[in-house]
């Protein structure tokens, strides 16, 4: 066999055993630990199948950014990890029979039927490949043929954005801001009440008599 | 040929009355007392002087047979209110108005303390009304309309003290046996319609010829029935209904508990003769059918005897007139199955006019003696209500039957016409309507004495009435007012009845006078004459009777002088010297009758146990069979399904809601169990295949 | 199975990693947050796939489909494990918990 394949081999078995101990890690954070492997490793395949860009995208995003996410949230939350166990086993009969089942069936059609040798690579292709590079390549689909889901891709992140912080945001208790919306709807009339009262008239006191002026 | 009415004046006969109805009844609050009786006796005066009009211009040939208003029209069926005067119809518009009139005035005096005054007087008015649009009409929907419509009014009526239970219970029982009765009616204008396909008299008459031909299917197998004698005789089991003949009778002597001006009214000289009117009306069609007119002969037969002996027995003064109304009501009867039409409905007139007189003035006893009502607790009152006793004692010789009193004519008449007839059920109705008038003089003397004569009995009242104050029997509604009337004669005992106040002695004074001088003056016109010639149809071949009373009829006058030669002539004053005898002479002699005959006795006062009957076996039977179905079929069928289907959807949703567990992981198994059927599933072929 | 590495090998291999986190979904009863990694881990699995695909049946009008789809659901991943947290954050202030197994309000 040749480097590619045991290459293969080798990353396929660290995702397999990354997998499998993120879902029976017993710490949350050993299992977030395990998930970044776990991304790693695939990475590296998807490297073996020529598709760069995405490899290195995957690791800055989702190593980087996701798994970021899950340790902060994960520390952040004071989670009781006592209770996690009780009971973990007594499912893994059968659903690890379930799961080696469908697996097994899966793949025994896909071998079968999918018994497709590396692709000769025409000289042209390969050429344009060697030229233009994985990620060039990748940039010219984006943004000739696949602009607008690009856009709506970005929307949808937008989108994620706002409706995390929406969900998430507590406002302080001792901050005071004013609400403009509040402000417009004041009406004079809650504000000021005119009253009409009569005039109180004092009596004018007795007029000093002008004194004899000498 | 003849000339015809204006259709604007016919309106206003019906109409007035109502116009005052709706016054009293619905503004009855903002008219007041005064208002009330003024707007609903301006009606029916109103009504009464066109109805005279109209009489006087239908005697001298007028006819009108027209259309008003086309209400709905289905396939060929025309329903429409139209209205029909002709001879027939202005002589009852002129009863119907002209007591109604007498009934309005009494009432000022009568219910002058009831709270209900202005409720009384738009109740009376209506009655008006439906009462005229039943006589009035030309068709058989317009005649049914005025039917329940009276039956309605006469409900309200005679329930008019709604808080006195015993008055629920009367106007529960006509109303119940008087829908008995118009189910047989409306299967006879069923069948009118079916086979006829009209609602018009005129048209129904025209086509009775070929209907006499048609057959009814037996539903008890044998023979078919004629259609004719069916529908008649459907018709007539209304007619029993409304008129009262047995065995339907038995609500007239409990509706009593209304007041006496409704009494009057309704029981006595409108309501109750629709049935003999209706008859009358549809002569042609009876004429055509032997067995129904013998079916109505017998049974006229039975109430006219019969419910004489029930009248002897009674001791509330009212109930005595109402037995006698019964009694008077078979004897229209039978003259209506011995095909004399036209003698029928005179006697309907006359006895209109005297009984609705008897009633009044005992009203106008029962208002002297504090509503006392027990003729055992009277006597002597001629001293102290004099005009009452001289009214009195015309409408007794009227009922009896006094040759030249209007009675006589109309009675002596039936019995002629009985005589003639051929029935099959001849010999026993005239055995009744002789008999008849024996019972008929000796219990209307009976309670003539009893009242008016004899020592004064009402200082110390042997039978004094259940309520101390005696003012349970008429006094139903407010208790607060019986307690002011129980206030304002403490001393009730040793009070002496007092002549009544003249809106009360008034119209017994006007009604006296017919009861004398109408059947004088229009014995015949209305008998032989050209008046109800068209409007009545006689089979003379088959039916004999009307030809042989007027071979017989020589004269008014003459009529009477021959008649106190007549057999009906000494029964009568026989009876009257028995009642003299009985009552007067030899008081003791009812006891010593009383013990002799004591099963007699507890039949009679028991009314042929047809009450008890009627309550314990249909009623009661009615009732379990409501109950029956109500928890058997509504409640365990009905409500069982519709509550046992829910119970059923609650059920299984109940079930379905435990796959619901709101847990994640469990449904994400869900989700990889079902992923793995539907791989296997898909796959099994290929594995199959693989296997090989 | 020795031999050069088909497309079968990436595709079985996807394949395990899907079941794996499936698995996991449902065995993570007392942690939500070891759940949405599990999502995440479904989420590479079928990127790898893609991947797979891209490189071994290249179709030949358009090479890059593969890989641009894997660029957007990479996107979307990433947006739906920031709400995901943001809303797992909100359900700790209010129920002290992230316990999944507590999580039955919507029981039927």
């Amino acid at each position: 066999m040749d480097s590619t394949t045991a290459l293969f081999y080798v990353f396929s078995a660290v995702l397999l055993v990354a997998a499998f101990r993120v879902i029976t890690a017993r710490s949350t954070v050993h299992a977030a630990l395990y998930l970044v492997l776990s991304f790693f490793s695939a990475a590296c395949l998807w490297m073996l199948l020529r598709a760069e860009f995405l490899a290195i995208a995957l690791v800055l995003i989702y190593v980087g950014a996701v798994m970021v996410l899950f340790l902060f949230v994960v520390m952040m939350l004071d989670i009781n990890t006592d209770s996690f166990r009780d009971g973990f086993w007594k499912h893994l009969p059968v659903a690890g029979l379930v799961g080696a089942v469908i697996a097994v069936e899966m793949a025994l059609v896909l071998m079968r039927g999918f018994n497709v040798q590396p692709p000769v690579i025409t000289a042209a292709g390969a050429a344009k490949v060697a030229e233009v590079g994985n990620t060039k390549m990748l940039g010219i689909e984006i943004y000739t043929d696949y602009l607008y889901p690009l856009q709506i891709a970005a929307v949808l992140l937008l989108v994620a954005i706002v409706a995390a912080i929406a969900l998430t945001l507590r406002t302080r208790k001792d901050s005071r801001h004013m609400d403009p919306s509040q402000q417009v709807r004041v009406k004079a009339a809650d504000r000021v009440r005119i009253v009409k009262m009569d005039a109180v008239i004092e009596k004018p006191s007795a007029p000093v008599a002008p004194e004899a002026k000498p | 040929m003849a000339s015809t009415l204006s259709q604007g004046l016919l309106l206003t006969v019906p109409l007035a009355p109502l116009a005052g109805a709706v016054i009293a009844g619905l503004f009855g609050k903002t008219v007041g007392r005064r208002g009330a009786h003024f707007f609903t006796i301006l009606g029916v005066l109103v009504a009464f002087v066109i109805s005279a009009y109209v009489l006087a211009q239908v005697a001298g040939g007028a006819r009108f047979n027209e259309t008003i208003y086309q209400w709905m029209v289905v396939g060929k069926l025309v329903m429409e209110v139209g209205f029909l005067v002709d001879g027939l119809t202005a002589m009852m518009m002129c009863v119907v108005t002209f007591v109604s009139l007498m009934v309005h005035i009494y009432t000022i005096g009568y219910m002058e303390e009831d709270p209900g005054y202005q409720r009384f007087f738009s109740y009376i008015s209506l009655f008006t009304f439906s009462m005229l649009m039943l006589v009035m009409s030309n068709n058989f929907l317009q005649l049914f309309f005025g039917w329940e419509a009276v039956g309605l009014v006469s409900y309200l009526l005679i329930g008019f003290w709604f808080k006195r239970p015993t008055a629920v219970f009367a106007n529960m029982k006509a109303f119940l046996v008087n829908r008995v009765g118009d189910f047989g009616f409306i299967l006879g204008i069923g069948l009118i319609v079916a086979y006829g396909g009209t609602l018009n008299y005129a048209e129904a008459f025209a086509k009775a010829p070929e209907l006499a031909k048609l057959t009814f299917p037996n539903p008890f197998g044998g023979s078919d029935w004629m259609l004719i004698t069916v529908a008649c005789i459907c018709l007539f089991i209304g007619a029993m209904g409304k008129s009262a003949q047995f065995p339907l009778h038995v609500w007239l002597p409990d509706s009593m508990e209304g007041p006496t001006p409704i009494s009057a009214l309704i029981h006595a000289a409108t309501m109750v003769t629709a049935g003999i009117f209706m008859v009358a009306r549809m002569s042609p069609l009876f004429e055509l059918s032997d067995t129904a007119l013998n079916f109505v002969l017998v049974i006229g037969a039975i109430t006219a005897l019969f419910m004489g002996f029930l009248g002897i027995i009674q001791n509330d003064i009212k109930r005595v007139v109402a037995y006698s109304t019964l009694s008077q009501l078979g004897y229209m009867t039978v003259a209506l199955g011995a095909s004399a039409y036209s003698v029928a409905v005179f006697h309907l007139m006359t006895h209109a006019f005297f009984k609705a007189l008897l009633f009044l003035a005992a009203g106008s006893v029962i208002i002297g003696m504090h509503h006392d009502q027990d003729i055992r607790n009277m006597g002597g009152l001629r001293k102290h209500m004099p005009i009452t006793w001289i009214t009195a004692l015309v409408g007794s010789l009227a009922l009896i039957g006094t040759p030249l009193f209007a009675g006589f004519y109309s009675k002596d008449s039936i019995i002629l016409a009985v005589e003639a007839s051929n029935l099959p059920g001849t010999p026993f109705a005239i055995f009744a309507v002789v008999a008849g008038v024996f019972v008929t003089a000796f219990y209307s003397f009976r309670m003539y004495f009893l009242v008016f004569h004899g020592p004064e009995r009402f200082h110390h009242k042997p039978f004094p009435p259940e309520d101390d104050h005696a003012h349970a029997d008429d006094h139903g509604a407010a208790d607060d007012r019986g307690k002011a009337h129980a206030r304002s004669h403490a001393d009730k005992h040793a009070h002496t009845p007092r002549e009544s106040p003249w809106v009360v002695i008034a119209p017994l004074v006007l009604l006296a006078i017919p009861s004398v001088v109408i059947g004088f003056m229009t014995v015949q016109p209305m008998l032989f004459g050209e008046l109800l010639k068209d409007s009545i149809f006689v089979d003379a071949a088959k039916h004999p009777a009307m030809a042989e009373l007027a071979k017989g009829f020589h004269g008014a006058a003459a009529m009477a002088l021959h008649g106190l030669q007549t057999l009906p002539f000494w029964l009568a004053a026989a009876g009257v010297f028995t009642a003299w005898l009985f009552y007067i002479k030899m008081p003791s002699l009812p006891l010593a009758f009383d013990r002799a005959l004591k099963p007699v006795r507890t039949v009679l006062e028991n009314k042929y146990y047809l009450d008890w009957f009627n309550e314990h076996v249909l009623a009661a039977g009615a009732r379990l069979l409501g109950k029956g179905l109500w928890k058997g079929g509504d409640m365990a069928v009905i409500d069982g399904t519709i509550n046992g289907s829910a119970r059923a959807v609650a059920g299984f949703a109940a079930v379905l809601s435990s796959l619901q567990t709101g847990r994640l992981y469990l449904y994400a198994l869900v989700m990889l169990l079902g992923i793995f059927g539907l791989l296997t599933w898909q796959l099994w072929p290929y594995f199959l295949s693989m296997a090989r | 199975m020795i031999g050069p590495v088909t497309l079968g090998h990436y595709l079985s291999l996807g394949g395990v990693l899907f079941a794996l986190s499936v698995i996991g979904i449902f065995l993570n009863r007392r942690n939500l947050i070891v759940l949405l990694m599990a999502i995440e881990l479904m989420l590479l699995a079928v990127n790898l796939n893609f991947i797979a695909f891209s490189h071994y049946l290249p179709v030949e009008a358009d090479r890059m489909a593969g890989q641009v789809f894997v660029f957007f659901i990479l996107t979307v991943a990433a947006a739906e494990s920031a709400i995901g947290l943001a809303i797992l954050v909100v359900l700790f202030r209010n129920r002290s918990s992230i316990n999944v197994e507590e999580l039955d309000e919507l029981k039927g």
